[in-house]
């Protein structure tokens, strides 16, 4: 999860009384403005540090990537000479990084060996990834907190024990032989869902997009189970009843609104994980999103490309966070901005 | 004086300060009119929890009537059953792992007996409850305007709005400072002092017949307690509701209450009017506790606790179940009661008097 930028005070607060504040004063206003600020602010020193380690990684891989983009001819010593000229490939590190951080602050993220903008690639497989991510989330959404409520509202009920065994199985087998598995299985053989690609639309989503969604969906459902079950036995939800509420309003506005708190969150900040999970999943099902990108621009000792693609990962995984962040202290007044 | 101290003491609020303003006589002398007729009686009121391990018996066999504007406070050792029997009576136990039997009657009716729709509207208007540890009993992520207003939204359709207002008046009444300020407020943005008003203001928004309050002052310093107490019993005066007052303070039982309920390993073991109980306990375990105060008087004396801890509500020794801590426990001889076999019945040893004790009269007379 996110940087721990928010501060609980619930505890502090009975530490330390003078919290409350003098009879008629209205408590601190929380300036989620400047808040937010300094959060991004923050993000710019955090950008310019995952980009030079990835640059530095891809500079390090083995081999020539301008022999490797010609495969088995060899070039004219002059074309090798030109394109190695043109991609600074005989600049030390930190000169090559240095072009290239100068290049994107003006908005230029380079181009890979054929000639071709890196932002075109960025801007032509975005799309795909949101839509592959926003499937993966909605299942998360439905399933995880549909199947964790139930499971919370009737502890040790056959439910809940179905629930328990088929999260620790989702979370126990790695993602690549689930994706494997439910391709051959799914798509292969009982022929349910395209094996591959994203021809048939929406539909071609759903199984790349449960797939990548699976670990974090288990997550979800024994997060919400969990948090269910102890706002169940919250003080709070006995005073609820005590009042004479309707059971409905009990357990809607006095355990649902308080146990979503931390699952609502975590599927906040999932969203930017889910873009790394992208690159297995985007691979397995032959999606051509970001991930796939990145994924074959490895193997073609794309840096340029490579570096563009994971910068903005990075930067969408911490801008989540943030949101996440925010989006925590509208939900749980107790939590402030510092 | 620290901030959170200056918002427990509110200028302007002078009736907030200070307990020994009336004389304890006088003041239960007002708090009684003397109706007569009950509006809660409980009769043999059981409870047992039946989770994994054995059987739990936390309430066996509780009885006590409730008249309007009569205070009755519920002594005994923590972990007796003083809650669980409240708790009962707001149908707030979980059944199962609780069973409940017996009869609650409010205003002539079994809830017990009836639905679980008609009990619902009863709390609220006809029986509320305050609980100890305001914090954790207010919900964190709503106003405190807004868990005022719930009582009217849910009782009495109001709209929100409405709702608000009626808070707001509500915590004016409770003589929280600057009610209108702070009625969107968040409950840990209060002192503990205030939430407790919070939850009074909460508990009385539909003016019930009968305010339960499980140590409702426990929580706060002591200051602040009296100002508690103080505003309950002013609001009583004002509404003419039955109080039922749980608590481990002796010296508050004395001042508040017309009468007291000692309850022992889940049973009433001895009640009457608080002046007769505290001058002349009928029943051992009573005179123990009345004992393991400190008195003015006694200073330097040694003081006289009760031996030993009480029995597991799980396994309730036989007979008379204090007879093990009983300092005058004996075998029966000559026909006389075993105090380890034979269960001694609540009876009226005095006119206005009842104790479950097969030796009352010797404590009494003797
Ligand atoms: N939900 C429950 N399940 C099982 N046992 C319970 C449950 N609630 C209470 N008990 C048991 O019932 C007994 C009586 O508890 P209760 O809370 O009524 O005591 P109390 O007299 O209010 O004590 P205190 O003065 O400490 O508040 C305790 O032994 C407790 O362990
Ligand atoms: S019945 Fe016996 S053991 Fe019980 S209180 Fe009386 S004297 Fe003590
Ligand atoms: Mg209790």
């Amino acid at each position: 999860m996110g940087l721990p930028a928010v501060v609980v005070t619930h505890g502090a607060v009975r530490l330390f009384p003078s919290a409350d504040h003098p009879a008629g004063a209205r408590p601190e206003e929380r300036p989620v403005g400047r808040y937010v600020a300094r959060r991004l602010l923050l993000t710019i020193p955090v950008l310019i540090g995952a980009s030079f380690l990835i640059f530095a990684m891809v500079y390090a891989l083995p081999g020539d990537p301008i022999r490797a983009l010609a495969g088995d001819r060899p070039l004219p010593a002059s074309v090798q000479a030109a394109l190695t000229a043109e991609f600074n490939l005989d600049d030390p590190l930190l000169v090559q990084y240095a072009k290239y951080v100068g290049g994107l602050l003006q908005g230029d993220f380079g181009t890979d060996f054929r000639g071709r903008p890196v932002l075109d690639t960025i801007s032509q497989r975005l799309p795909v990834t949101v839509t592959l991510t926003a499937v993966a989330i909605f299942f998360e959404i439905l399933i995880g907190i549909t199947a964790g409520v139930l499971a919370g509202l009737r502890r040790g009920s056959f439910f809940d024990n179905l629930v328990l065994v088929s999260t620790t199985l989702v979370v126990s087998i790695p993602v690549l032989v689930l994706g494997f598995v439910s391709q051959y299985v799914l798509g292969v053989r009982l022929g349910w869902f395209p094996v591959a690609g994203i021809t048939q639309g929406l539909y071609s989503y759903l199984l790349p997009g449960f797939i990548l969604a699976a670990t974090s969906l288990a997550y979800v459902t024994r997060l919400t189970r969990t948090s269910l079950a102890d706002s169940l036995r919250a003080d709070y939800v006995r005073t609820a009843r005590a009042k004479g509420l309707a059971p409905r309003t009990v357990v809607v506005r006095h355990t649902l609104r308080n146990s979503l708190i931390p699952v609502v969150t975590f599927i906040g900040a999932d969203i930017g994980g889910l873009l790394g999970g992208a690159i297995i999943t985007e691979a397995v099902f032959n999606i051509p999103g970001l991930g796939r990108a990145v994924f074959d621009a490895v193997s073609q000792q794309e840096g340029a490309v490579v570096v563009g693609i994971i910068t903005l990962m990075v930067f969408f995984f911490i801008f989540f966070n943030l949101v996440v962040d925010v989006l925590y202290a509208v939900l749980d007044p107790r939590i402030r901005y510092e | 004086m620290t901030p959170s101290t200056s918002g427990a003491h509110p200028a302007g609020t002078p009736a907030d300060s200070g307990t020994t303003s009336r004389t304890d006589a006088a003041a239960r002398a007002t708090a009684t009119p003397d109706t007569g007729v009950p509006v809660l009686e409980v009769e043999d009121l059981r409870v047992e929890f039946r989770t994994r391990g054995p059987v739990v018996n936390a309430v066996n066999g509780v009885s006590y009537s409730i008249a309007p504007g009569e205070t009755m406070a519920i002594l005994g050792e923590s972990g007796c059953g003083k809650s669980v029997s409240a708790q009962a009576i707001m149908g707030i136990l979980d059944t199962p792992p609780a069973v409940i039997s017996g009869a609650i009657r409010f205003e002539g009716r079994d809830m017990l007996a009836m639905g679980a729709e008609d009990q619902r509207k009863i709390r609220g208007p006809g029986v509320s409850m305050i609980f100890q540890d305001a914090l954790s009993a207010l919900n964190p992520v709503y106003s405190v305007g807004y868990q005022i207003g719930e009582m009217f939204r849910a009782h009495r359709g109001t709209s929100k709005k409405e709702a608000r207002e009626r808070a707001v008046e509500l915590m004016d009444r409770v003589r929280i400072p600057a009610a209108r300020q702070r009625v969107d407020d968040y409950p840990h943005q209060f002192s503990g002092g205030m939430r407790q008003r919070v939850m009074i203001a909460m508990a009385l928004a539909l003016d019930p017949k009968v305010l339960i309050a499980d140590e409702p002052t426990t929580a706060l310093d002591v200051t602040v307690q009296a100002q508690v107490m103080d505003l309950l019993k002013d609001l009583q005066r004002d509404t003419g509701m039955g109080l039922i007052l749980i608590t481990h303070d002796l010296g508050v039982v004395n001042e508040v209450a017309d009468r007291v309920s000692v309850m022992y390993a889940g049973k009433v073991v001895e009640t009457g009017t608080t002046d007769d109980v505290f001058t002349r306990p009928a029943h051992p375990y009573t005179r123990g506790l009345m004992s393991s105060i400190p008195l003015l008087e006694d200073k330097g004396h040694r003081l006289n606790p009760i031996v030993g801890a009480p029995p597991s509500l799980a396994a309730i020794p036989p007979g008379c179940s204090f007879h093990l801590r009983c300092p005058m426990a004996r075998r029966g001889a000559d026909g006389r009661p075993d105090c380890a076999a034979d269960v001694p019945p609540l009876r009226e040893v005095v006119v206005g008097r009842r104790s479950a004790c097969h030796y009352s009269e010797e404590l009494l007379h003797g």
